[in-house]
């Protein structure tokens, strides 16, 4: 039993990225994260200039 | 051996020999290369026309925003295209470098990448600007991936003039953002752009047509000939040179733009002409390379001189208000 179950387990360790690879995958997450900074910045100064004056008058 | 073949029995909910994507090999600019960033800048250059033409007041960062989902959206439609095309491409030297045929890309990262941004694109030009034109971007990002895509560039050698809507939509996109309607002006714009893509890509299609043909695409010179192909260009020549008069000759235009676009349109209809003409060969590939060149030159022209006169009319209206 235990030496069938032992059987059914990978033995080799998945997925290896190579150096390349995972400098490549350094890199889009980087482009990624300054994306979806600037993606951020921009919603908020379009939504001032959207709301203008009237982002501060709101009931407290 | 790859990694899929390697590993394709170690999960038993997985059969084995089922394909698995590797692990991506794609570089930041390879996902810039999926956006088609030559035809961007076409999209942009259009579409700024469309927003400075427009009569109102479109804030200058709403402007930009704009501007910039039109861009974000034609890039999504030419990533959609990219994954759809890749046999296609990987057929043709002029596309097979591009990332997914050169295996840099996995076709479900392309096709995730422009669905992603075609949704992102859409959702926020029409939050933050005007629902009409992401209405209007929605559509046109529908037919360049599905309709000319999907369906007419594998059927009719009519693929590129139907599709090329796609392609002239981007004035009236901008036009609806900076107004939130449409008018006469923003569809003169698009008629320029509609019937300056015949002769463009039919003048790039003789010069790749055995290409075109191995790839089995049914463009024009391919299923009708050379001759055919140059005497429709010849045509679509002599369509265009009015219409791109045509803002003057209805009015929205000055007479400089109207001199510009007269010359423009018949050097234009001269380069065709001279096509038409020539003999086979290589007199025939150098006169449809000049014509290609001349037609992106003219478009580029027109719209500038739009840009140019519109420009200066604000100066000078602020100058002597």
């Amino acid at each position: 039993m235990s030496m069938a179950m032992s059987e059914q387990q990978p033995t080799e360790p998945g997925i290896v990225l190579t150096e390349e690879q995972k400098r490549r995958r350094r890199a889009r997450s980087i482009a990624l994260a300054l994306t979806l900074g600037v993606l951020v910045l921009l919603v908020y100064i379009v939504t001032v200039v959207k709301l203008g004056p009237g982002v501060m008058n709101r009931p407290l | 051996m790859t990694f899929a073949s390697e590993h394709a029995s170690l999960d038993p909910a997985i059969p084995a020999g089922a394909a698995r994507a590797e692990p991506s090999m794609a570089g930041v600019g390879d996902y810039l290369a999926l956006l088609k960033p030559r035809v961007m800048s076409l999209v942009v250059f259009t579409a700024l026309a469309g927003l400075m033409l427009a009569p109102g007041q479109l804030h200058p960062v709403l402007g930009f925003f704009a501007l910039l989902c039109i861009a974000v959206g034609a890039g999504a439609a030419g990533a959609l295209n990219m994954w759809y095309d890749a046999d296609i491409d990987a057929k043709m030297s002029r596309t097979v470098g591009r990332p997914i045929p050169a295996g840099r890309v996995q076709p479900g990262e392309a096709l995730a990448f422009g669905v992603t941004l075609a949704v992102g694109s859409v959702v926020m030009l029409g939050l933050m600007v005007d629902v009409l034109a992401a209405g209007l971007l929605a559509f046109t990002i529908f037919f360049y991936a599905v309709v000319y895509t999907m369906w007419l560039k594998r059927w009719t050698p009519q693929n590129i003039v139907i599709g090329g809507a796609a392609g002239a939509f981007p004035p009236m996109i901008a036009w609806a953002a900076a107004t939130g309607g449409l008018g006469i002006e923003p569809i003169l714009l698009f008629l320029i752009i509609f019937f300056w893509t015949p002769p463009h890509f039919w003048a790039l299609g003789l010069l790749r047509a055995d290409e075109y043909a191995r790839a089995g695409v049914p463009m024009l010179p391919v299923v009708a000939g050379v001759a055919e192909t140059r005497r429709q260009i010849l045509i679509y020549s002599l369509v265009l040179a009015p219409v791109g008069a045509s803002p003057w000759l209805l009015g929205y235009a000055t007479w400089a733009y109207g001199l510009v676009a007269a010359l423009a349109g018949a050097l234009v209809i001269a380069s065709a002409w001279r096509l038409y003409r020539a003999p086979a060969g290589d007199v025939a590939d150098g006169a449809a390379k000049r014509l290609f060149g001349l037609s992106i030159l003219y478009l580029f022209v027109l719209f500038a001189t739009l840009l140019v006169e519109r420009g200066a009319a604000a100066f000078v209206g602020r100058v002597f208000a």
